[in-house]
């Protein structure tokens, strides 16, 4: 069936901000999909995804223009619209009293979804979702990337004729964001289904087939994914880089030549990346070295961050990331943090078990696993939220169970979730953080003022009111104040675009050459190419403790194919790693 | 010393965070400060239990002049205006009944008879007693009219009771009870304020983040004390504004032992506000036990009926309500000029329910942190 | 799939056993919803009364004489004085200043001579910083002086002709006991209404908010009036039983009587329930944050219902805009019916009317609350 799913012309919305004048969240967007199709929907923050998925669900009304969803007019009737689409915003509410099985039958009843169909769906959705061992837990329990996927499975009880998802896989480990898009898939083919996604990951619009992307409320570009490619063809390489050197070093080499690379990003040990459309070989020899240089295929994301680099650069606005010198440490130092037989049992329930790893100074390290793993509360732990049930814990040379607050004073923390004064100004909230840390008087300015330019924060801005990206910008800047020794980042880039991201890797890289040790925790597995080592931890227990290069080789072993990305890697150690704890158990 | 700056230096940083956020929107401030000023006009007019333009209906079945003069005297008095002239007994219920009369006033037909014969004529007095407090004051005024009416006549009456009023000459009832409110309607939302103050962190999330600096549980609990009991000084201040310029009522103490007292009075409070904060998990349950707690506070403070009239035990209990002492303080130096030996015995409980309260909190906020 | 009665059935089912759900896992809702009731139950049979009785005043006998003992003597019997004598004035005066003592009997010197001669007086002092004590003091003190002296004057008999003298015999309808405890505990049914409507659903839809939780119901099929009234329904369960446990109180607790039907009284009891959590949930819905709700919701309720219904003070005299603020209230409206229920019957025009005023309050309620439901997220 072909009709026309969504037909929106000229489709304007602004939001009132404080100080009177307008922000243009959505500016003049017109478009067409087809129905049965699955749409991505891409774009940096504050680009107006959400605000698009909002009026397409009905709940915003456009200041100007026309949209209409399956043939009806939104503007008109949106009960009408609701009754025949499922949405998931992107911060789905759960009710947290309830257990998992009870929200599922909430919306299966609110939806109207006869009994009989509701066994078999629901069966099926708990096997995708892996929340089948979980059905009586109340919602409020659960981890943060498990309520994401319960949240998608209560959107989907019911197949509607529409379905909208703001960033369902925010939060979510490579292995749930394989079987959501199983799911998806399916039932775009059995159900001819119309999808509209908004996503960050690329590799999900590339499924996709008819991709929007969204820049500052304006249609940048549309068209398959083939014929977006088509605009990085000639550009993309990969460079392996030189025996003795880090891929981060190279990749932050190239990434630094604003003029001539539009992105590099470390991949598999080499690193890939996009030369600016005419620039000759000759002027990239220099940069490249001795690294070997090879073409390689186009990707949809190539083609994305080319559309956002020229923007950004029609605009101007191009951050930079300075940061302070400080005297880089040896090698031969004590680590910065111990970790000997860390333990944490809530009840009978144990979330971590037994744990031991190190991490030295100007160190990245990373902290991988799926969801419920116990990443997060070994974080916890670390930064002197939690205590241990058992174990030994240093950081910065403090035994955390004895000098607290001391310790605390020599960390940054940057959470998950936004956690700072959403109704505070962002020079208040740097005011009030640099002063809790001790900064003061012309010290605390100096510092408020050097990170405002480098993370390209305007210092009068509400808040709570920002784009998620700035506001992620926003909470590193409040870590980074009273410059820490150590830093910790709990998914610090989840649900920002990859521009943004790319920026704020060059700050933590930069930052590790100074000597501050970084610890991170993220579900972007390309991510953890930066990483100088990384840990994979999964129902408590480590699984994995090595460079990148060891992490693949070690997931490579008995699957005997070789492992050139993380994602893989990743999900081949998680799954051997259940197995084999299945198997014990049933030994 | 300087580890002394440090701190206060930080306590400072804490409470700009905490003001900023309470008074940033407007529509906060209006919450906060507002009420006071509403409710203290309010119910400085309605708090009153006096009797003035009291309708009432008689019935006369006596016909004298006796009666007539009675009647004269009442209906030029201010205090009553007569809505209806009964003709029989039965018509008496429908008076009262819908509320239309507070009493009605009844001459029995020998009522004459027995003044002229110089025996006790009684007066009947049917009152509405479903306010009981406006029904003794109704007959309290009759009575004095029936007294001078006696007087006048030639009673003889070997034995006047002079009375002399301190500081409230003319008896308002409402002079009683609005000093009151400058301490009772402040607590409301200070209890409040300072008992949302954590949980709100909570459920925001923010907590971790503070938590995670090198803020120790003390400086935060102070941090979050400070901005709390300068909202509720504020609040006192204009209900003490309210109380002194709009109506008029003279403050005869000294403003500085009255802040004083509303000071120790608040920070009372205020500890009891952050021991139920640090208890609570989410701003649900701290809303309920601040409910909870504020009945009890309000009810038993004195502020509409004394506690002389409670039994024993509550009385006992009283000693842990800060309202109590805070009230007592503040209109015994607002009305009777009291000085600080007079009021010296109200500040003592009102220190050991702080002494107690912020250690407490403190106690509670290290121990459930996680 | 949506439409119509089946729908609306569903729906409402499956938000009804959320929200009791919700409601019955939430202890401390819960225990509150029940708890208050019963210590505001108790606080204002036992603790609060507004009636004076040992109210230790001070009786300075300047004159010795047995005459002078013989007036006082009255005092110490009267259950509503407590009296300590003292010989000093400034004694008596520093006991008052420290608020031992709430008025001062002073008997002159002269006082026997004087009243040989014809007109004696005594002195009262009182405190005027607590008005309803002094005036009802005032009253006790005088009529057991003056019952002094007409015992004096009928043991002299003959000696004057006394002629008549007028005496005020009050008799006071719907309270006979004149307690009162009788008027205050209907009150109570009314207070304990009003604030157990206010905690109990004011937290409830600004949480929804905070929480997010609304935004992915409103593209359900689910109507605004459908959550309003799943919201509503679990509260009006606990409501009932406070109203239960508030008639039994006053009926065997404080054997208030209750000349009212009873089928009316637990009526509009309901119906001024369902207002109180009304307004609650419209106050939730319109501020939209729980912070502010809560505040509001403390402010809106507790104080006015005390002050301004009727409840205590007898609004009849106040200033115009006094009694419009009164009379916008709903709680003065249940409040003029609660009274006349208990304590003068059936009162068919006054039920009718109150009952008119409550129900269009709902009407209100209801409407405003769903206008703030309206699936709009701007």
């Amino acid at each position: 069936m072909t009709g026309a799913a969504i037909v929106a012309t000229g489709l304007c919305r602004a939001f009132p901000a404080p100080g009177g004048t307008a922000v243009q969240a959505v500016a003049d967007l017109s478009f067409r999909t087809r129905s049965g199709d699955l749409v991505a929907l891409v774009g940096p923050d504050g680009a107006g995804k959400t605000t698009l998925l909002r009026m397409l669900a009905g709940l915003l009304r456009p200041d100007a223009g026309s949209l209409s969803v399956l043939g009806i007019d939104v503007a008109a009737d949106p009960q009408a619209v609701q009754d025949r689409i499922s949405y998931m915003p992107q911060r789905f509410g759960l009710y947290e009293d309830l257990s998992v099985a009870e929200n599922l039958d909430l919306y299966a009843d609110l939806h109207g979804v006869p009994t009989e169909v509701r066994r078999e769906r629901f069966a099926s959705l708990l096997a995708m979702t892996d929340l089948a061992r979980f059905t009586a837990r109340p919602a409020g329990q659960l981890s943060g990337g498990m309520k994401q996927k319960l949240g998608l499975a209560c959107t989907l009880v019911r197949s509607p004729a529409l379905l909208l998802l703001d960033e369902p896989s925010v939060g979510v480990d490579p292995l749930s964001r394989r079987d959501l898009w199983r799911i998806i898939d399916r039932l775009v083919r059995d159900e001819a289904l119309s999808v509209v996604v908004s996503t960050a990951y690329m590799d999900e619009a590339q499924r996709c087939a008819h991709v929007l992307v969204l820049h500052e409320g304006r249609l940048l570009a549309q068209g398959t994914p083939a014929e977006l490619r088509a605009r990085a063809a000639g550009c993309t390489f990969t460079a392996v880089p030189p025996p003795g050197m880090a891929a981060r070093a190279l990749q932050a080499r190239l990434i630094d030549a604003r003029d001539l690379i539009v992105d590099a990003v470390p991949k598999g040990g080499a690193v890939r990346f996009i030369s600016v459309p005419g620039a000759d070989a000759a002027s990239l020899r220099p940069l490249l070295d001795d690294a070997v240089v090879t073409v390689r295929q186009e990707e949809l994301e190539d083609a994305f961050m080319m559309l956002l680099r020229e923007r950004q650069r029609e605009r101007g606005a191009v951050p930079s990331a300075q940061v302070r010198e400080r005297p880089a440490g040896n090698d031969d130092e004590a680590p910065v943090i111990v970790v000997r037989d860390l333990v944490r049992r809530f009840g009978d329930f144990t979330a971590v078990a037994s744990t031991s790893f190190d991490v030295r100074r100007g160190e990245i390290f990373g902290l991988l696993g799926p969801n419920g793993a116990g990443k997060t509360t070994t974080f916890r732990m670390l930064c002197g939220l939690l205590p241990a049930s058992s174990g030994h814990l240093e950081v910065a040379g403090l035994d955390l169970r004895r000098a607290r607050a001391e310790a605390r004073a020599r960390i940054g923390y940057v959470a998950q979730k936004f956690a700072l004064y959403g109704n505070l100004t962002v020079r208040e909230n740097l005011q009030f953080f640099g002063g809790a840390y001790g900064l003061r008087g012309t010290t605390l300015r100096a510092r408020i003022d050097a990170t405002l330019a480098q993370f390209g924060l305007d210092p009068a801005a509400r808040s709570g009111e920002l784009p998620g990206g700035f506001k992620q910008r926003l909470a590193m800047a409040a870590g980074l104040l009273h410059e820490p020794e150590i830093l910790f980042l709990d998914e610090p880039t989840s649900g920002i675009d990859p521009l943004a991201r790319r920026d704020f890797w060059r700050t933590i890289t930069a930052l590790a050459a100074r000597g501050v040790t970084i610890v991170v925790t993220t579900h972007f597995m390309e991510e953890a190419e930066y990483c100088d080592r990384i840990a994979i931890q999964d129902a408590g227990r480590m699984l994995a403790l090595g460079t990148p290069r060891q992490v693949r080789e070690q997931a490579a072993q008995d699957g005997g194919a070789a492992v050139d990305d993380m994602d893989s890697a990743f999900i081949a150690i998680v799954e051997r790693g259940r197995r084999a704890a299945g198997m014990e158990a049933a030994a | 010393m300087v580890a002394l700056l440090a701190a206060l230096l930080r306590i400072g940083f804490l409470c700009r965070k905490e003001l900023l956020a309470l008074l940033k929107e407007p529509s906060s401030r209006v919450i906060l400060l507002a009420p006071a000023l509403v409710q203290s006009l309010l119910f400085g007019y309605a708090a009153t239990f006096e009797v003035t333009h009291a309708p009432y209906a008689v019935l006369d079945q006596s016909g004298g002049a006796a009666a007539a003069e009675v009647l004269r005297r009442l209906d030029g008095s201010t205090t009553f205006e007569r809505t209806a002239t009964l003709r029989s007994a039965s018509e008496i219920a429908g008076a009262i009944d819908d509320g239309g009369a507070l009493l009605v006033v009844v001459f029995p037909a020998d009522f004459e008879r027995r003044l002229a014969m110089g025996v006790p004529a009684p007066l009947q007095l049917i009152l509405d007693g479903r306010n009981s407090s406006t029904a003794a004051a109704a007959s309290a005024h009759v009575g004095t009219i029936v007294a001078n009416f006696n007087a006048a006549r030639g009673a003889f009456q070997p034995v006047t009771l002079e009375r002399r009023i301190w500081y409230n000459p003319n008896l308002h009832s409402s002079w009683g009870i609005m000093p009151n409110l400058i301490a009772a309607l402040s607590m409301i939302q200070t209890l409040l304020i300072a008992a949302l103050s954590v949980a709100r962190e909570r459920e925001q999330g923010t907590f971790d983040q503070l938590l995670v600096t090198p803020l120790t549980p003390m400086l935060i609990l102070v941090g979050k004390a400070i901005p709390a009991i300068l909202v509720g000084l504020a609040q006192s201040s204009i209900i003490l504004l309210v109380i002194r310029y709009w109506f008029g009522i003279p403050m005869h103490g000294s403003p500085w032992l009255l802040y004083l007292g509303l000071v120790t009075f608040t920070i009372a409070a205020v500890g009891i506000g952050l021991a139920v904060s640090a208890l609570s998990l989410n701003m649900q349950q701290a809303m309920l036990y601040t409910f909870m707690i504020i009945m009890p506070l309000m009810l038993l403070s004195g502020l509409l009926t004394p506690v002389r009239n409670m039994p024993q035990a509550l009385q006992i209990a009283t000693w842990a309500n800060p309202l109590r002492f805070g009230m007592d303080l503040v209109r015994r130096v607002y009305l009777e000029g009291a000085g600080l030996r007079d009021v010296a015995i109200d500040f003592v409980p009102l220190v050991c329910i702080a002494a107690v309260t912020l250690p407490l909190a403190a106690w509670l906020f290290r121990n459930r942190l996680s | 799939m949506s439409g119509g009665a089946a729908g609306f059935h569903r729906r409402c089912r499956a938000l009804l056993r959320k929200e009791l759900r919700q409601m019955l896992r939430d202890r401390t809702t819960l225990a509150v919803g029940l708890l208050l009731p019963l210590v505001l139950i108790l606080l204002f049979g036992y603790g609060l009364s507004f009636d004076v009785k040992d109210a230790p005043i001070a009786v300075v006998l300047e004159d010795t004489s047995p005459t002078a003992r013989d007036v006082t003597a009255g005092l110490a019997g009267s259950p509503y004085l407590a009296p300590v004598w003292t010989p000093w004035m400034h004694d008596a005066v520093a006991r008052m200043r420290r608020g031992e003592v709430a008025a001062i009997v002073r008997v002159p010197q002269d006082f026997s001579r004087a009243l040989a001669g014809g007109g004696a007086r005594v002195q009262l002092l009182l405190n005027g910083a607590d008005p309803t004590t002094a005036s009802a003091l005032e009253w006790y003190v005088g009529g057991a002086i003056g019952t002094w002296a007409a015992h004096r004057a009928g043991r002299a008999a003959g000696k004057e002709a006394a002629g008549g003298i007028v005496q005020v015999e009050p008799r006071t309808w719907f309270n006979e006991a004149n307690t009162s405890t009788w008027y205050l505990v209907p009150g109570l049914l009314v207070l304990v209404l009003t604030l157990v409507g206010a905690f109990l659903t004011s937290l409830l839809i600004a949480r929804e908010w905070e929480r997010g939780t609304l935004e992915s119901l409103f593209v359900t099929p689910v109507r605004p009036a459908e959550i309003v009234l799943c919201k509503l329904a679990p509260f009006l369960l606990i409501g009932a039983i406070d109203i239960v446990m508030c008639l039994l109180a006053a009926r065997f607790l404080f054997h208030v009587p209750m000349h009212g039907s009873l089928a009316v009284i637990l009526l509009s009891a309901m119906l001024y329930l369902a207002v109180s959590l009304l307004l609650g949930l419209a106050i939730s819905g319109i501020t939209r944050n729980q912070f502010k709700a809560s505040q509001v919701a403390l402010l809106a309720s507790f104080m006015p219902a005390m002050m301004l219904s009727g409840f205590v003070f007898d609004l009849r005299n106040v200033p115009v805009i006094v009694q419009v603020v009164s009379q916008l209230l709903p709680a003065t409206h249940f409040m003029a019916l609660v009274k006349t229920l208990f304590l003068a019957g059936d009162n068919w025009r006054l039920i009718a009317r109150e009952c008119a005023i409550l129900l269009l309050y709902v009407g209100v309620l209801f409407t405003v609350t769903c206008r703030t439901l309206r699936k709009r997220l701007d």
